[in-house]
């Protein structure tokens, strides 16, 4: 499938994304409401996207940006999934009832970035104290005592 | 780090009385390490298992904002201890990628040499360790007088055993020992003529083989889907093996089989690691004779600064997909980066195939996962 | 030709003269009881020291070998450590069975001293019962683990104590039905009958067959009683990182330590009493020149080299194979050890009916 090809056919099912081909990969951006249709699309449509590889979390500054690495073990190819959301009350949903490994990916998320998971079934801190205050991957995070400036 | 109130209300939802919640780790023998494992059992079965990570928490990912593109290679030979060359050669592939450096041949082959010695070291360290979960202490000194090889060769090449910190943006921090490939043909004639004692202490061992098969399986979806990679997904059918899918370095011009398992089991698992320590020796024996002369590093800038955008890497450590993924803002030090490590994906795998169980399955399903801590937490 | 019997004759002759036969009798139990408390630790050192030393070559390296000459007293510098450390008691535990469990395990271990004959007429008490004696007194051991496993008030030590008792309990049967073959071919239960029966041939070689596979059943249960590798699942290490035992530090530790030693000392003493004659020097049938000269070698010789035979074949195992996982040890037992042994019995019954034996 060339990326054109993989733009119409997303186009289709979220048509408000927006596409950037700067990259190694497509990076397709969506609204954080259409994420999860569109997740399961790609997982059970055409595209058979079974194997999500990475899902991490940036901070950048204004926002937080879900990224979602996406591939396929038949065809091979990759493309990344975006996701803008609300800094202050971040709210996105769950994929990991589409695949798996999204559930302890996700934990790690929510506890280094706060992002919270709708319909998430276990959304516990995992590396994290129980009592942690604050989210350290974030850019404005503030430890005084373990946190070297350099 | 868990609340006991929390793991009183999660056995009740079983609904049966007389179980038990013992707490595996940090500091149990079979965890390696500092995994905390929260394991309810019925009598001798295994109800669930819930992991509890962090003890080795050192946030590499934030550390790694703070350092420049050459300085955060170093940092990920503490991730994954045990096959830190590969961990290193994924980041300066990262750093290669983003500037367009063109490596030099030569150090293209000396890096997938040391990335298959890595790769045989770390395997025989986990044939050790799990032929010890399972209660045979005896081959794990068998391995390490291969391993001890390895680390031999490692320290004349790198002055350094375990965190080897040999690979700069470019190339090779120095040029090869002199006595290095003598050195590793003698290791390649030991390993060869000393395998066979695996397979009579191990492999055809009666009691490993009814410990290990038939234990813990997992189907090739699920293995997909709960994003494993490596010797753990290989021995489900699924074909992952970065080094054949996206060859990186030389990996193109030298044959070897990615070694595919069906059955899913511990043993396959096992059958795996065994056969690709033989495969890394044939991709050794390929390249050791072939070293071109030349610069072993590229000409680089002083001052590394990748253009903005986003990077991701990925190579085949010694447990699987080791993913890189930096997001630059154009500056020196990385905005975001991003480990993605098998380990960690390997380890959420755990409580479905190892629930059901008992206790001694839990052994060997988590010994052939090969878990390594740090590569965990981070 | 030297012989022990000459000493404790002239010694029991010598009490009997000086002393009334009340006060004889109560001295010769106190030599008794010294005797086997030395024993009990000169047993102690040389097999901790063996195992080591056996393990280390099995694993190829050098095993201990800095205190003293080649590391002969590396056993003695432990227990100095082990009487110097702390005697802890966990919170909750119950005190009394908790310090009671090693002694149990340990007074099992004296016990079953009594009947075996370390050499020619050397015997602490020829009960006419020996066998069923031992027999009874070894299952007594796993009062003393669940006691420790029970009272530590850890799980690790409950889930091992109970793995223990179903596995000393299930393989209690095989080694008793082993035993009891032996006991048809001779007929008698009196040790020193069991071992002059094997006169001119050792059971092992006189018992066709059925004895050699006597022998094996009775390896394998008498591994798996004293709870070794591959049957130590009572104390597996990477599972319950120390089972029953998790608790215990220092003297306390020490006993159970020892008493898993002394249990092999002792089943490999009965398996050779039983299996390869004891004290009784090799003899083959008619051979009168080549059985005076195997006579001239002592026979307390013959039985401590049996003996520690055994003793290296139990830690060959140990240091082979893998751990055996629980339900595999009770199918192993129940569906496999117990018929061949029932069977076994049969078949040696009819041989000793038909004399079809040498």
């Amino acid at each position: 499938m060339t990326n054109e090809e993989i733009k119409e056919y997303i186009s289709s099912l979220a048509p408000a994304a927006n596409y950037d081909e700067t990259g190694e990969w497509l990076n397709i951006l969506v609204e954080p409401t259409a994420l999860k249709p569109l997740m399961a699309a790609l997982r059970t449509g055409k595209m058979q996207m079974n194997y999500l590889f990475c899902v991490t979390c940036v901070d950048f500054k204004t926002h937080l940006t879900m990224v979602y690495h996406l591939s396929a073990t038949t065809h091979r190819q990759s493309i990344v999934i975006k996701a803008n959301v609300n800094r202050d009350a971040p709210v996105i949903e769950t994929v990991c009832d589409i695949w798996r490994t999204a559930e302890f990916l996700e934990r790690e998320v929510f506890e280094m970035f706060g992002v919270n998971f709708t319909n998430h079934p276990d959304l516990r801190k995992l590396i994290l104290e129980d009592d942690f205050k604050g989210f350290p991957l974030r850019k404005d995070f503030e430890d005084p005592i373990n946190m070297i400036k350099l | 780090m868990y609340n006991q109130t929390e793991i009183i209300k999660d056995t009740s939802e079983l609904g049966a009385d007389g179980e038990l919640v013992i707490n595996m780790g940090p500091q149990h023998p079979a965890t390696h390490g500092v995994l905390h494992l929260v394991v309810t059992l019925n009598g001798e079965t295994i109800k669930k298992i819930e992991p509890h990570l962090g003890f080795i928490h050192r946030s590499i990912e934030k550390m790694c904002e703070s350092l420049t593109y050459r300085q955060f290679i170093y940092v990920t030979s503490r991730m994954d201890y045990l096959s830190s060359h590969i961990n290193n050669l994924g980041c300066a592939l990262l750093v290669e990628k983003g500037m367009q450096i063109e490596v030099p041949d030569r150090a293209k082959y000396i890096r997938v040499i040391l990335s298959e010695l890595t790769r045989i070291a770390s395997h025989e360290l986990w044939l050790g360790a799990m032929a010890m979960d399972l209660g045979a202490f005896t081959p794990f000194f068998y391995a390490f007088r291969e391993r001890e090889m390895i680390t031999d060769i490692m320290e004349d090449t790198c002055g350094a055993r375990l965190t080897m910190n040999y690979i700069v943006p470019g190339g090779l921090m120095y040029d090869l020992h002199p006595d290095f490939q003598k050195k590793v043909k003698a290791f390649i004639t030991q390993f060869k003529s000393k395998v066979t004692e695996y397979e009579d202490l191990v492999t055809n061992n009666i009691i490993f083989q009814s410990r290990t098969k038939g234990v813990g399986i997992l189907s090739a979806e699920d293995a997909i889907s709960y994003g494993c990679t490596g010797p753990v997904a290989r021995a489900s059918g699924v074909s992952c093996d970065i080094r054949k899918i996206y060859p990186y370095e030389v990996y193109d011009k030298v044959e070897f089989e990615e070694v595919i398992e069906t059955a899913g089991d511990s043993f396959a698992r096992y059958i795996v690691r065994v056969k690709e320590m033989n495969q890394s020796i044939r991709i050794i024996e390929q390249l050791i004779d072939n070293i071109p002369e030349g610069d072993f590093v590229a000409k680089t800038k002083n001052v590394l600064k990748l253009p903005k955008g986003e990077f991701y890497s990925r190579v085949e450590t010694a447990r699987g997909e080791f993913g890189v993924y930096v997001v630059s803002e154009g500056g020196t030090t990385p905005h975001r980066i991003k480990f993605r490590s098998p380990g960690f994906s390997n380890l959420s795998v755990l409580n479905h195939i190892a629930a059901g169980g008992m206790i001694g399955d839990l052994m060997a399903s988590m010994g052939t996962l090969d878990l390594v801590i740090p590569d965990i937490d981070r | 030709m030297f012989s022990l019997e000459g000493i404790t004759t002239s010694v029991q002759d010598w009490l009997f003269m000086k002393f009334n036969p009340t006060m004889a009798l109560a001295m010769e139990c106190i030599i008794v009881i010294l005797l086997s408390i030395s024993l009990f630790a000169l047993l102690g050192l040389v097999l901790v020291l063996m195992e080591r030393k056996v393990a280390a070559h099995i694993q190829i390296r050098l095993g201990p070998n800095r205190v003293g000459p080649g590391g002969m007293f590396q056993t003695v510098a432990d227990t100095l450590k082990l009487i110097m450390k702390e005697g802890l008691v966990p919170d909750m535990a119950d005190k009394f069975l908790f310090n009671l469990a090693p002694f149990v395990v340990m007074m099992v271990g004296m016990l079953l001293l009594a009947p075996i004959a370390f050499a020619k007429n050397f015997q602490i008490w020829d009960i006419n019962i020996g066998v069923l004696y031992i027999s009874a007194v070894s299952s007594l051991s796993v009062i003393g683990i669940l006691m420790a496993g029970w009272a530590s008030n850890n799980k690790y030590s409950l889930l091992g104590a109970m793995r223990s008792g179903a596995q000393i309990v299930s393989y209690e049967l095989s080694a008793g039905f082993a035993v009891l073959t032996i006991v048809v071919l001779t007929g008698s239960l009196q040790l020193s009958e069991i071992v002059k029966a094997q006169e001119n041939g050792w059971w092992i070689f006189k018992g066709h067959i059925p004895a050699l596979i006597a022998f094996v059943l009775y390896i394998i249960a008498v591994t798996a009683e004293t709870n070794r590798a591959p049957f130590d699942l009572a104390e597996a290490e990477s599972e319950l990182t120390a089972g029953f035992h998790t608790e215990y530090s220092g003297m306390r530790f020490a006993l159970f330590f020892l008493a898993e030693y002394i249990n092999i000392f002792i089943v490999c003493a009965i398996g050779a009493t039983l299996f390869f004659g004891g004290w009784m020097p090799l003899h083959i049938g008619h051979w009168e020149a080549f059985n005076h000269i195997m006579d001239y070698i002592p026979s307390s010789v013959w039985f401590m080299g049996k003996t520690f035979f055994l003793i290296f074949l139990i830690m060959w195992f140990r240091w082979t194979f893998p751990r055996l996982r629980v339900d595999q040890l009770l199918n192993l037992e129940w569906k496999y050890l117990l018929p061949i042994s029932l069977f076994n019995l049969l078949l040696v019954a009819v041989i000793a009916i038909l004399g079809w034996h040498f």
